[in-house]
């Protein structure tokens, strides 16, 4: 299976995956469950799975991404993991914090600040 | 051809767009592409395009998906007047309807991680008005092309 399926780049960095979303826009109803799929795939190859989600290239985002987020942090706890979150533009962090989901995610400013918060 | 009545049984005014399309995701992102084009045409600041934007997605999904189950056979009735001041848009579905208040508030500590319930939030933070009618079959929002909107947004 290759490390960097449709919609995702994924880069190893020591034991973190660092996961870019590849389309510059959306995490929509219609691209969300193929994300899921590929980032599940992702979860399953792993044991322990650390995951930096780095959503510089997202600008715009619904509930169903936010629905799959949680979804794939849940996982992540499942598996003893841990998720970040990183380089979100104002307009997207106020989606999270709107939903208040800034309380549940770990969300860090930069890739370098996020890599750095792993435990 | 297909017509469209008004929320109130009446035709809608001229200037509107209307829309009837069968419960298809793919139907629905090309209305949203043909709306938004009308917004950008009436030069809506980028806070207001983005809500607008969110907020169209989220009650299309809402009328293909939820209200109408993703059957075919079942329209979704979309109307939209966009003017240099506002945008107007209402969505009817053809499902079993809800009732708004039952909806449970995603942001409290115990919903958190809900995985669904989070649309009708933003729908009603991103626009100035969000009304429910014909029993949750039909919603009706209001963005004004200005600065800040609706009451749940964060203090900035």
């Amino acid at each position: 299976m290759s490390e960097s399926p449709a919609r995702l780049n994924v880069t190893p960095h020591k034991d973190i995956a660092v996961v870019e979303f590849t389309e510059n826009k959306i995490l929509d109803e219609m691209s969300v469950s193929e994300i899921e799929r590929a980032l599940a795939a992702l979860l399953e190859a792993r044991d322990r799975p650390k995951i930096l989600l780095d959503f510089a290239n997202v600008d715009h985002l619904t509930s169903a991404a936010l629905g799959m987020l949680i979804n794939i942090n849940n996982r992540i706890k499942q598996q003893n993991g841990q998720l970040r979150l990183a380089n979100i533009r104002p307009q997207i962090m106020e989606v999270f914090m709107i939903t208040k989901l800034n309380r549940l995610f770990r969300i860090l400013g930069t890739r370098a600040e996020a890599l750095a918060n792993f435990e | 051809m297909q017509t469209f009545t008004g929320r109130d049984g009446r035709a809608p005014l001229d200037d509107s767009l209307r829309f009837i399309i069968p419960s298809d995701y793919y139907e629905g992102r090309a209305i949203q592409k043909r709306i938004l084009e009308e917004v950008e045409k009436h030069h809506f600041n980028e806070e207001a395009t983005f809500a607008i934007k969110l907020a169209l997605e989220e009650a299309l999904i809402n009328a293909i998906k939820h209200g109408n189950k993703l059957d075919r056979t079942k329209k979704v009735r979309i109307q939209a007047r966009v003017t240099d001041e506002e945008a107007e848009i209402t969505i009817e579905d053809e499902g079993p309807g809800f009732e708004r208040t039952s909806v449970p508030d995603p942001t409290t500590e115990e919903n958190l991680e809900r995985l669904h319930g989070r649309g009708i939030l933003l729908m009603e933070a991103y626009m100035h008005i969000v009304t429910w009618s014909n029993r949750g079959r039909r919603v009706r929002m209001v963005r004004r092309n200005n600065g800040l909107a609706g009451d749940n947004r964060p203090p900035a």
